[in-house]
C-alpha cells in the first residue's frame, strides 16, 4: 500500500488520480497513526519549501516519515518541493529542511532565464535506475514548474539532470530515496511510466 | 533545454466546449471531458479551460467538471472564469487543476493576484489579458488597451503597464490574448506579444489568431513567447483544415523549434 502524504499546500489529489489510473494500491495519509500498513511513500509538492516544512510540522509526521524512510528503508518518492525539502536548506523562505541528503536548494538566475521555469524539459540520465525500466530515455521529456532547484553535495545522488540556463538536478536516487523535480504525475505517459516503476519496486 | 509549449484552450459553457469568434457566436462542440481526453491522447502539452459565463452569471466554476478532467488527463491544466478569491482558487486546485487563470476579476481587484501567489505560489497564478489595438496615446503608450468582461468593457489601462504590474504582484505566467486576432485564423499579434515578452521576466503565452503552422513558427521565432495557444487549429469546424498535435510538432521540430517530441 502506497501512502500519498496529503497536506495543505500539496497536490496530493493529482498524484492520487495518476495512481488510480495505473491501478496502483494507494491512499492519502496525513496522520502519524495512518502509516502502519504503508509500504511505500510519496510526498507530492507544489508551492514553497517553507510552507511544505511548516505543513509537515503541523501534521506532526516528520518523526514517523524518518522512521519509515531512514530506519526501515521504505521506498520514498518526493515530487517537486518534495524533492527540495530532502536537502539541508532552501533559499526559498530561508527554510531549514529535512536534511536527509546533503546539499542545498537555490533559485534560478533571473538575469539568464524566465523564472519560474514552466514547461517540458528533456532529461539527461546520469546513472541506471529501475525507475527508467521500459522508458525511452532519449525522448524523456517531463513537465517542470520551479523557480528553485537542488544542488546536491554528493554527485552520486543525481539520477538525472536537465538544462535551464544552466544544468540543474532533475531526479535523485539515494538508496531507497527517490525524488523528481519534475511533476511525474502530470508528464503524460513518460511520467506515468516512472510512477509505475516506483510502485513496482 | 526547455521546449516551446502547445496549449489547447477551451471555452466552456455548461460543460460543453465552444469556440468563440471574436467572443461572439459561440458554437457548441462537445462534452469537455471527452475533448480533454482527445487532446491528451494527441499529446498536447497543456490545456486551459475558461468557464466563460461563470463570471457574468456570478457563479462559481463547475468543480465536478474540473475533477472529471483531472481523472482523465495527465498533463497540466489551467482553469479560469469566475474566480474571485483564494478560497475559490483552493477549490479548483484541490479538484486537480495546476493553475488558475484570472482576467476581469484581477483588473477589478489586483490583490487577487498577490493573495493567490502568497497562498499557493506564483506558479499557480496565470494572468490572462485581453488586449486591443487602439493606437498610441498619452494614456496608452503601447497602443494596446486592456479589455474585460468578454472583451466588451474597456478599462483605459495600458497592456504593458498591466503586464508589469501583474508580474510584480506575483503572477507566474501571462496569457496575451489579442481581441483583434482572436478567431480570425490570421496569426498571432506579434507586436504586442513581443513587447510584453521584453517587459516581463515570467513566461508569456501567445493567444488569439493561430490558424496555420507558420503562425506558430512566427511567434516562437519572432517573440520570446514560451507557449502558443492553438484552439481552432485542432478542432474548429470553421477553419480551412484542422491539424493534429503531431503534425504541428513535426513541422516546428523540422524548422528548428525545440518542442517536446511526439512519441
Amino acid at each position: 500500500m502506497i501512502g500519498i502524504i496529503d497536506y495543505k499546500a500539496g497536490n496530493s489529489h493529482s498524484v492520487l488520480n495518476a495512481c488510480n489510473k495505473l491501478n496502483i494500491n494507494c491512499r492519502l495519509i496525513s496522520k502519524a497513526d495512518e502509516f502502519s500498513d504503508i509500504t511505500k511513500i510519496i510526498l507530492p509538492g507544489v508551492g514553497s519549501a517553507k510552507a511544505t516544512m511548516d505543513s509537515l510540522k503541523e501534521l506532526d509526521i516528520i518523526d514517523i516519515l524518518e522512521e519509515c524512510v531512514l530506519k526501515r528503508g521504505i521506498p520514498f518518492m518526493g515530487i517537486c518541493v518534495g524533492l527540495q525539502i530532502l536537502f539541508e536548506h532552501s533559499e526559498e523562505g530561508d527554510a531549514k529542511c529535512l536534511g536527509w541528503l546533503k546539499g542545498k536548494v537555490v533559485k534560478f538566475d533571473k538575469s539568464k532565464v524566465r523564472v519560474p521555469q514552466i514547461g517540458w524539459n528533456k532529461l539527461d540520465w546520469k546513472k541506471d535506475s529501475v525507475l527508467t525500466d521500459n522508458l525511452d530515455k532519449e525522448n524523456a521529456y517531463l513537465y517542470f514548474v520551479n523557480s528553485y532547484h537542488a544542488v546536491p553535495e554528493n554527485q552520486e545522488d543525481i539520477l538525472a539532470v536537465s538544462f535551464y540556463g544552466q544544468e540543474f538536478t532533475a531526479m535523485i536516487s539515494h538508496d531507497n530515496i527517490y525524488a523528481s523535480q519534475c511533476h511525474i504525475e502530470k508528464s503524460g505517459p513518460v511520467g506515468l511510466r516512472i510512477l509505475n516503476n516506483f510502485a513496482a519496486l | 533545454m526547455l521546449t516551446k509549449r502547445l496549449i489547447a484552450c477551451f471555452d466552456v459553457i455548461n460543460g460543453m466546449v465552444t469556440k468563440a469568434n471574436q467572443f461572439q457566436n459561440n458554437i457548441d462542440i462537445e462534452d469537455v471531458t471527452s475533448v480533454a481526453r482527445k487532446v491528451y491522447d494527441m499529446q498536447i502539452d497543456e490545456i486551459i479551460f475558461y468557464d466563460i459565463l461563470a463570471s457574468a452569471e456570478k457563479r462559481k466554476i463547475d468543480i465536478k467538471m474540473v475533477e472529471k478532467v483531472a481523472a482523465e488527463v495527465f498533463v497540466p491544466f489551467t482553469v479560469g472564469g469566475g474566480i474571485k478569491d483564494a478560497a475559490d482558487m483552493f477549490e479548483v486546485l484541490k479538484a486537480g487543476a495546476e493553475k488558475i487563470s484570472v482576467d476581469s476579476m484581477a483588473v477589478r481587484n489586483p490583490m487577487i493576484i498577490s493573495e493567490g501567489a502568497r497562498e499557493f505560489g506564483s506558479q499557480c497564478i496565470v494572468l490572462s489579458m485581453q488586449v486591443k489595438k487602439v493606437g498610441k496615446s498619452d494614456k496608452i503608450p503601447s497602443g494596446y488597451e486592456i479589455a474585460i468582461d468578454g472583451a466588451r468593457v474597456f478599462t483605459g489601462m495600458d497592456a504593458i503597464e498591466w503586464a508589469k504590474r501583474g508580474e510584480s504582484l506575483g503572477a507566474g505566467e501571462i496569457v496575451v490574448n489579442s481581441i483583434d486576432n482572436d478567431g480570425t485564423h490570421q496569426g498571432y499579434d506579434i507586436d504586442i506579444t513581443d513587447m510584453i515578452c521584453q517587459n516581463v521576466g515570467i513566461p508569456v503565452i501567445a493567444s488569439g489568431g493561430a490558424g496555420k503552422l507558420e503562425h506558430l513558427y512566427e511567434v516562437f521565432t519572432e517573440t520570446g513567447a514560451s507557449a502558443g495557444i492553438i484552439s481552432s487549429m485542432l478542432y474548429s469546424p470553421k477553419i480551412a483544415r484542422n491539424y493534429t498535435v503531431r503534425e504541428i510538432k513535426e513541422y516546428l521540430s523540422g524548422r528548428g523549434v525545440h518542442v517536446r517530441q511526439y512519441i
